[in-house]
């Protein structure tokens, strides 16, 4: 396809090749790592890393068939795992969410919280101001009712909470 | 009847107003849950397990959270058949086959009797199931108590060849997802010999990676990447139900009595078998569709066509709970969650629960029967305020569960790094779905590896290393030779059909 919007960001088989070497990696983690363990049979009985070695063998294989399947396979080069702009929808949400997860830290749980909802609203909602500041504070007001108040589940604050003295 | 009267003894533990209160919530919730996209049984179940620690810590407590827990399950699986029908959307992969029919009679105006239908059917279905519940987990759990660990171990492998074989999909990518499950399961402290495992020198992996966690990532955050990829926009029919339409539903409904029998034991049976509900919902809309007299006419929105499929999920969803009380093998990912409760409660699932805390089993199984009641009573009622949620913009409701989502994660353990454990799962979720990897065998071999690791070594530690010890007896050997069958069945059933083929010819 050559028009710019439903263009393939990236082919199946080159996803389905990257996910599989991925996979084939991590078990030859777990191998190596069952290898310094000791996978054989101890004094007592099998070593720590008896059954992670047999697991980490099996992801080896089936990672090497699932490879090898994909490079075969010609036809899936030509189908789309993700058009790019499906591709761009999904990191308008995974981006700020990483954002917003690594913010906790810093602004607490519930500020952190308001601000996330108030920016999807904003940019995939295009709502007004009028409404995302109520919608948005009082999700995170119901939230706080229902963790700290009524469970007593204390999440994460930050410097706002402080400020109020909730603490 | 021994069994009546512990189920007696159960009802009177169920039927306290704290119980009947917790089992209403749960079912609302859980309604709730199967309706919103990103949010499941297993997934929601999981946010809201932290929230039954202190719960679980008051007397009588660990009862009052399994039935607040799984009537979100019985809620979540009513749930999945709204979306499916109103809006053509399948919340759960076993409400796929419900779409077939349910939102073809929707678009013809008659959701209502689309929806009596498929509430009716799974109340039904889940009726059967707990039944065979009643009757059956006693003896399999009184027939579990002579399994030593070589036993157990081939229930786990059984499990876990079942899902191989049985699942239909691509084997190699079942067996990649179950073993990746298997080594997360692994990481961290080893109980047997106090040897850290694959932590590589991260102090955050010492504790290793909990199930739950995993549960939260790859059905939460994957769901809502992969419904933002089809659109943000539901359009859905208009969920009118009054009780003349129920009521003449309801007279409908008798003529379909084959069908019903014939899907709540397809639902029975393939419950038991991990992984089982969606197999069994497709299989038993196949089997209506070839012997019903109407069969041309399904797809095309018949009632009969509603009926099959949620009789069968929901007689399978129920079952999956039979393993997992009577041998601690748990048939669903909600199931598996389930079971990660009564762990972190301080219960040993399995057969000795029947012995030692016969007040828990029962008055579980009690609520088996009521929780259904009032989720029949609760969708019945209540269908358009449900419906009602998913015409909340996507805008808002997408990062209201993400922030759900991450709230679960965070109560499980306290812990920061959870979420951002959370957001990778997601990640992976997201293309193991598009990719084909079915993400249950992972969820149940991260919840089992450890126990199934622990058995196999005590099992090999018999017998000095020779796993011969798999089929050292009738019992363990029919165990290992069923699992060795099943994991082999696509094969075996290729050979078989070439066979009659020849003969044929």
């Amino acid at each position: 396809m050559e028009n710019g919007t439903d263009r393939s960001a990236a082919s199946t088989r080159a996803v389905e090749i990257g996910v599989a070497a991925v996979i084939l990696l991590f078990g030859l983690i777990v191998v190596i790592d069952s290898y310094r363990l000791g996978a054989q049979w101890g004094d007592d009985g099998p070593q720590p890393g008896y059954f992670p070695l047999y697991v980490g063998l099996l992801i080896c294989i089936s990672s090497s068939v699932i490879l090898g399947r994909a490079v075969r396979n010609s036809a899936l080069a030509g189908e789309s795992f993700v058009s790019r702009e499906e591709l761009k929808k999904i990191l308008t949400v995974l981006l700020p969410t990483v954002v917003y997860v690594s913010l906790i830290v810093y602004l607490g749980f519930y500020l952190a919280s308001t601000l996330y909802i108030a920016y999807f609203m904003w940019q995939l909602g295009k709502y007004s101001w009028i409404k995302i500041v109520p919608v948005a504070a009082g999700v995170s007001i119901v939230f706080f009712l229902i963790f700290e108040v009524w469970f007593q589940v204390p999440l994460p604050k930050g410097p706002l909470e402080a400020a109020l003295g909730l603490n | 009847m021994e069994e009546i009267n512990a189920l007696l003894g159960g009802f009177s533990v169920a039927l306290s107003p704290l119980n009947l209160m917790l089992m209403f919530v749960g079912v609302i919730l859980g309604i709730i849950i199967g309706v919103l996209p990103g949010l499941g049984g297993a997934n929601g179940v999981a946010i809201l397990l932290p929230l039954t620690f202190s719960m679980a810590q008051q007397p009588g407590g660990t009862t009052s959270a399994i039935i607040l827990l799984s009537c979100i399950y019985w809620g979540a699986l009513f749930g999945g058949a709204i979306t499916s029908i109103l809006f053509n959307i399948p919340g759960e992969p076993w409400s796929v086959a419900t779409t077939f029919d349910g939102h073809p009679l929707a678009q013809k105006g008659r959701a209502g009797a689309a929806l009596t239908a498929a509430f009716t059917s799974s109340f039904i279905g889940a009726l059967i199931a707990v039944i065979m519940i009643t009757f059956l987990s006693p003896v399999v759990a009184s027939f579990a108590l002579k399994f030593g660990p070589p036993e157990f171990f081939a229930v786990y492998l059984l499990t876990f060849c079942a899902f191989v074989g049985m699942s239909g999909g691509n084997a190699a990518k079942t067996v990649a997802s179950m073993m990746i499950g298997f080594a997360l399961a692994a990481v961290g402290l080893d109980s047997v010999t106090g040897t850290l495992r694959l932590t590589f020198g991260f102090t955050s992996l010492l504790k290793g990676f909990d199930f739950l966690i995993a549960v939260i990532g790859l059905f939460g955050i994957g769901e809502i990447l992969e419904t933002l990829e089809e659109g943000l926009a539901f359009k859905g029919a208009s969920a009118k139900i009054n009780a003349k339409v129920v009521l003449e539903t309801w007279k409908e409904l008798p003529k379909y009595w084959a069908t019903s029998l014939r899907s709540s034991a397809v639902g029975c049976f393939m419950g038991i078998v991990p992984g089982g509900a969606t197999p069994a919902s497709f299989m038993s809309y196949g089997l209506a569709r070839r012997l019903s007299k109407d069969g041309n006419q399904f797809g095309n929105g018949v009632v009969e066509g509603v009926v099959a499929p949620e009789t069968a999920a929901h007689a399978a969803g129920t079952s999956a709970l039979l393993p997992m009380i009577t041998l601690g093998v748990p048939g669903s990912p909600t199931a598996a969650v389930l079971l990660g409760g009564l762990l972190i409660w301080g219960l040993q699932p399995g057969p000795l629960l029947f012995v030692e805390k016969p007040d828990f089993v029962w008055g579980l199984i009690a609520s088996m029967y009521l929780g259904n009641i009032a989720g029949l009573i609760v969708v019945l009622t209540c269908v358009p305020l449900f419906a009602a949620i998913l015409r909340i913009p996507f805008s808002i409701i997408a990062p209201v569960i993400i922030v759900i989502c991450a709230i679960g994660a965070y109560t499980v353990h306290n812990s920061m790094f959870d979420v951002y454990l959370m957001v990778v799962f997601g990640v992976v979720g997201y293309a193991f779905k598009k990719l084909g990897y079915p993400l249950a065998p992972m969820v149940l071999a991260l919840v089992l590896g450890d126990r199934a690791e622990e058995n196999f070594r005590n099992a090999i530690k018999g017998s000095q290393g020779d796993l011969a010890v798999f089929f050292s007896n009738s019992l363990v050997g029919g165990l290992t030779g069923l699992a060795l069958f099943l994991l082999f069945w696509p094969l075996i059933r290729t050979l078989w059909r070439a066979l009659l083929g020849r003969r044929a010819a």
